[in-house]
């Protein structure tokens, strides 16, 4: 054989392997569809119910004024938006021709009965830390409901990661949750509530900072991140800081009660909360009890920007922003505050961080009661405040809280969430 | 008290007031105009709505400080029992009110959305208007007199 084509066949033979080795890591086989779902009895169901609850399936995969469970839901990435599908039991738009092993394969790998690959959005990182037993539960509760017929809406994702067997290469390189090993030197409670916030409660997908593939950075797990605009705050040292969170406190936040001190959870927080206010009240004891042993981060805080100390013309705009558009729930002597528990803003948790971001999105998108439930709820000001008006008010109020430490770039802030704020 | 400028249904008004006063007791003590509704007081049941600029907003819960530059617009400015707006004149015609407190509110949150989208769906406008309240119970007839100014051409129909 000449040297030429020695080359050759090496590179064919190589060529070959290659693609070889990329078919077997982005091509996955169907899974064999079932005529009908099994029936299941009524105490696996009620099982099922409480890991889907935990799981927090619903806030993704139920749109507004949508069926429960039929998706629709859009999802805005840096890659474009994607749309949550329809896991009701339903045979052609829904889950109803999955068997049970193709549940599984989706929710500890990410692909779909049919074999294509599913987007890490759908947190099966975290999902597959959830025991045989969990799986086969959240299984018999989906397959139980109502079907409902709900096609899915085409996600629009931008090139390139609208070509899903690239995702073989995400997986390849972020997908490596150890299974769920419980700490023997710890109590029953604090690995209950480990297994819920990294498993099913999947507690990072906000609460830790993504990378630039949008995965999380798994050294700086629940050292804080941002969602739709909103800071997902850090989780780590919550017992430690300034104003540490208690037990009880935490507790009812989660339950999304108005808590003294801390404030009540608003933003993509809101509805985790409201379905966390499901869970057997021992689950949330212990999440609870897991985060608030979590130890600080010793990172150094990343350096924030300029912050110009409050002048005498903007204080007194803000103090009388405060009276004329705060003080009715707010202010000291406030009805409401007596009644219905509303915060003294600067005791809450958005007021007190270290960046204005929390506090500007509340005020512009407030918090939009829920049907059914007396509160709380706040007005939306988008509409009633100007920049400058908004930027006078975060000032005055930062300055009640802490008058050492305003808050930077209040300006840039509130005009960056303009622009996302419909 | 220092001196505001409010710019009210295409007037300005120099205003001897407290920076702090909510828009809507400038609105009905100050200029008397008296559309515009005191129920909740927290911004939580829309009586009081007005535009400002091209939304709507909760008056109750509006400073005037602050609003000089803007414009505000009440009910006032969409007609007169004369010659009623194309909203009041169907509000009138399905009945849509019944003790009429929320009225002014409905029609103000309802004419914001027209000016911005003409043809609005029933799931948008009743989305839209989810924020004000009607203790009497008409919401039918208050969407049905939305819907019907929709189906004759809007408000210029």
């Amino acid at each position: 054989m000449s040297r030429k084509k020695l080359w050759v066949s090496a590179a064919v033979a190589l060529g070959a392997g290659g693609l070889a080795v990329a078919f077997g890591l982005m091509w996955r086989p169907a899974i064999d569809p079932i005529d009908k779902p099994v029936e299941f009895d009524t105490a696996q169901i009620a099982r099922g119910a409480d890991v889907v609850t935990a799981g927090d399936c619903a806030v993704c995969h139920t749109r507004p004024g949508g069926k429960y469970l039929a998706g629709g839901l859009p999802l805005v990435t840096p890659f474009g938006t994607l749309y949550s599908t329809n896991i009701t039991p339903d045979a052609t738009t829904g889950i109803g021709q999955w068997p049970f092993e193709a549940f599984v394969r989706a929710m500890r790998e990410g692909i779909s009965r049919d074999g294509h690959f599913l987007y890490p959005a759908f947190p099966y990182k975290h999902y597959r830390l959830l025991s045989d037993d969990d799986l086969a539960d959240a299984y018999a509760y989906l397959m139980s409901g109502p079907p409902v017929y709900e096609p899915a809406t085409p996600n629009r994702m931008k090139f390139p990661m609208n070509i899903r067997p690239l995702i073989a290469g995400w997986n390849l390189m972020f997908l490596h949750t150890a299974p769920f090993e419980p700490a023997a030197q710890q109590s029953q409670q604090w690995n209950r509530g480990r297994y819920l916030v990294e498993g099913a409660g999947h507690c990072g997908g906000c609460h830790t900072p993504l990378n630039f593939l949008g995965a999380e950075k798994d050294t700086k797990a629940l050292s804080g991140g941002v969602v739709d605009g909103w800071e997902a705050p850090s989780l780590l040292g919550l017992a430690s800081r300034e104003k540490p969170w208690s037990q009880t406190q935490l507790v009812e936040y989660l339950q999304a009660k108005v808590v003294d001190n801390h404030g009540t959870p608003a933003g993509p927080m809101r509805p985790v909360s409201q379905e966390l206010a499901r869970l057997p009240q021992t689950d949330v004891d212990a999440i609870a009890e897991y985060l608030l042993s979590l130890p600080a981060s010793d990172a150094k805080p990343s350096p924030i920007g300029a912050s110009t100390a409050l002048t005498a013309e903007s204080a007194r705009l803000g103090h009388d922003l405060f009276q004329g558009a705060c003080a009715g729930c707010h202010g000291g002597a406030a009805p409401m505050r007596a009644i219905d528990g509303r915060p003294a803003l600067t005791t809450t948790s958005a007021v007190q961080a270290d960046k204005p971001r929390n506090f500007i999105k509340t005020v512009l998108e407030g918090i939009a009661p829920t049907p059914g439930e007396p509160g709380p709820a706040m007005p939306p000001f988008a509409a009633s405040l100007n920049d400058q008006q908004l930027t006078a008010l975060a000032e005055f109020i930062r300055h009640q809280a802490s008058p050492d430490k305003p808050w930077p770039d209040v300006d840039a802030t509130i005009q960056a969430l303009r622009q996302e704020t419909p | 008290m220092s001196k505001v400028n409010l710019n009210v249904n295409g007037q300005v008004h120099s205003l001897d007031i407290d920076p702090d006063m909510p828009l809507l007791y400038a609105l009905r003590n100050q200029l008397e105009l008296n559309g515009a509704k005191y129920g909740c007081g927290l911004g939580q049941c829309g009586a009081c709505t007005v535009i400002v600029d091209d939304k709507p907003v909760f008056s109750c819960v509006t400073p005037c400080a602050g609003l000089e530059g803007r414009k505000v617009r009440t009910v006032e400015s969409l007609g007169t029992a004369e010659h009623p707006g194309p909203l009041q004149q169907a509000f009138i015609d399905t009945q849509a009110a019944q003790c009429g407190y929320c009225i002014a509110g409905m029609i103000m949150r309802a004419q914001a959305l027209l000016e911005k989208n003409p043809r609005p769906d029933q799931a948008t406008l009743r989305t839209h208007m989810a924020t004000n309240l009607c203790r009497c119970g008409t919401h039918l007839r208050i969407i049905e007199a939305i819907t019907r100014v929709i189906e004759n051409g809007g408000l210029h129909g």
